[in-house]
């Protein structure tokens, strides 16, 4: 097989969620259409129009090591977390070149995206510099500020070698790092990659300007029901913070170490919309292009779809545009294509989205399980009309057969990236 | 009123367990930051910091460099509080 078109396969998955501190507790609340949303307790939150959010479930703090953490991002932390359990996961129990690694630190990527960056260091520092003076700003503030901080202290962690890289596309940053892993694989520039996304954005000052975007929801009575993509009455999206991360590896490579295989990571589509800096095109005619170009660009068969892990953050405009987008392109076959929502549930973790819904992704096909869109009081007539939402409850997915899916991520800017798996 | 040695050495253990992580009773005099005590250049400027506000001292950064182990620091400490 030519290195440029390899096979690329799932191997180990972790995250750290609002539903839970690892992979199983984050699944088994998916699974059980848990909400992950609070109300902010904190000081700063009571001047805010927006007072809920979905918060991490486990603090990163009380699982790195002290010296460790406070040097990292909130971001980073969330990060590694993940990170470290995907390592472990797929079976790698020393990091890349010790003894009985499994894997050359020259053959090892790191690809983990954020969408805003170390924005709580970076003004918790300018905090800092008002307050106390320049003496007293943190000489740490710049490598855990910078965008790319997670994906450099997740390489350190595992000795990757073969190239260290930080896509930026707002919400859709996370799934484009897995994309971009799945191409360092495909092209022969390495056998594995760990990769996903991360955020950590529950700040006052970017909860004050998504609220003044009118981009979130206000239903601050009543937190567990306010993240609600397809219903009638959905307001925004709520903002989620953690982190999903993927061990993509070559299949030959994971062949070789007897590695568990999750799925196969078959492609992905992506596009641009060229529309708006934030609104999304109505149609859904970016989505449509990313769609049409994971097609071209792979053996996926429409045929096998049977679950899309939406974007459907709970906006009006765009939970609609990406379902026209799907039926667009798949017609009668998106009747066969069971749609979830799980941001119901985790809230919307910008950039972090497109990993942990990944590692969603991956879990229904392996466990052949869809998990609900909960909150769903009225389905909106248009949704209702253009995809089988699986709502409330779980739903299970066909028990025989190869069956694929696709995780569907698009972000401020007008990014749109779907990445497909698929059974083994 | 100045600190002892003593009380300087105390002082710094904290800092650097709270910094590096390392217990207080491994930062003794002979001890290098960063050979044995895990402190590296950006973490140093923490504990010159840290140091700085706990003895009522200025260590410029040009005189940072000087400090190799925790006898050096504790030495310049006791030299230059106010």
């Amino acid at each position: 097989m030519s290195p440029t078109n390899r096979t690329v396969v799932v191997t180990g998955i972790g995250a750290t969620t609002p539903l839970g501190g690892d992979v199983a507790s984050t699944w088994e609340g998916l699974v059980a259409g848990r909400s992950g949303v609070t109300p902010l307790t904190q000081e700063w939150a009571a001047e805010q129009p927006v007072r809920i959010a979905a918060q991490i479930a486990v603090e990163p703090t009380e699982v790195i090591p002290r010296p460790q953490a406070r040097r990292l991002d909130r971001s980073a932390q969330f990060a590694l977390v993940a990170a470290e359990e995907a390592w472990a996961d797929a079976g790698f129990t020393a990091k890349a070149g010790e003894e009985g690694a499994g894997v050359e630190p020259e053959r090892l990527g790191a690809v983990i995206a954020s969408g805003i960056g170390g924005v709580t260091t970076l003004l918790g520092q300018y905090d800092v510099l008002k307050e106390k003076g320049v003496r007293r700003v943190s000489p740490h503030t710049v490598p855990m500020l910078m965008p790319n901080s997670p994906s450099a202290n997740v390489g350190l962690a595992v000795n990757a070698r073969a190239g260290v890289h930080t896509p930026v596309s707002a919400c859709a940053s996370g799934a484009e790092a897995i994309g971009y892993a799945i191409e360092m694989i495909r092209s022969g520039r390495a056998d594995v990659v760990v990769a996903g996304g991360t955020e950590a954005a529950i700040h006052p000052l970017p909860m004050a300007a998504f609220a003044n975007m009118m981009a979130m929801s206000k239903n601050n009575e009543d937190p567990e029901g306010a993240s609600r993509p397809y219903d009638t009455d959905r307001d925004g999206f709520v903002m989620g913070e953690g982190a999903g991360v993927l061990i993509l590896e070559s299949a030959e490579h994971a062949a070789a170490r007897g590695a568990r295989v999750y799925a196969e990571a078959v492609g992905q589509g992506i596009s641009a919309d060229s529309h708006d800096i934030v609104q999304p095109e109505p149609e859904g005619r970016g989505i449509q292009a990313a769609l049409r170009n994971l097609l071209a660009s792979t053996d996926l068969d429409p045929a096998e779809l049977v679950h899309v892990n939406a974007h459907a953050t709970s906006t009006p405009a765009g939970d609609i545009a990406e379902l026209k987008g799907l039926r667009a392109v798949f017609g009668d076959d998106a009747d066969h294509i069971a749609v979830s929502g799980t941001k119901s549930m985790t809230g919307h973790l910008l950039g972090g989205a497109g990993g942990v819904e990944s590692v969603a992704t991956v879990l229904a096909l392996y466990n052949r399980v869809a998990p609900p869109t909960i909150n769903i009081k009225e389905l909106d007539p248009a949704a209702a009309g253009l995809a089988d939402v699986v709502r409330d409850e779980a739903r299970k997915l066909p028990v025989d057969g190869r069956i694929a899916a696709l995780n569907d991520s698009f972000g401020f800017g007008g990014h749109n990236v779907v990445l497909a798996f698929r059974t083994v | 009123m100045a600190a002892t040695q003593e009380e300087i050495v105390a002082g710094l253990a904290e800092i650097v367990n709270e910094i590096a992580g390392i217990p207080t009773e491994d930062v003794q005099l002979d001890k290098s930051f960063t050979d044995d005590l895990d402190v590296d250049s950006l973490s140093m400027v923490e504990v010159v910091v840290a140091a700085e506000e706990r003895f009522d001292v200025k260590i410029p950064d040009e005189d940072v460099k000087t400090l190799k182990t925790v006898g050096d620091a504790a030495d310049y400490i006791l030299k230059h509080q106010s």
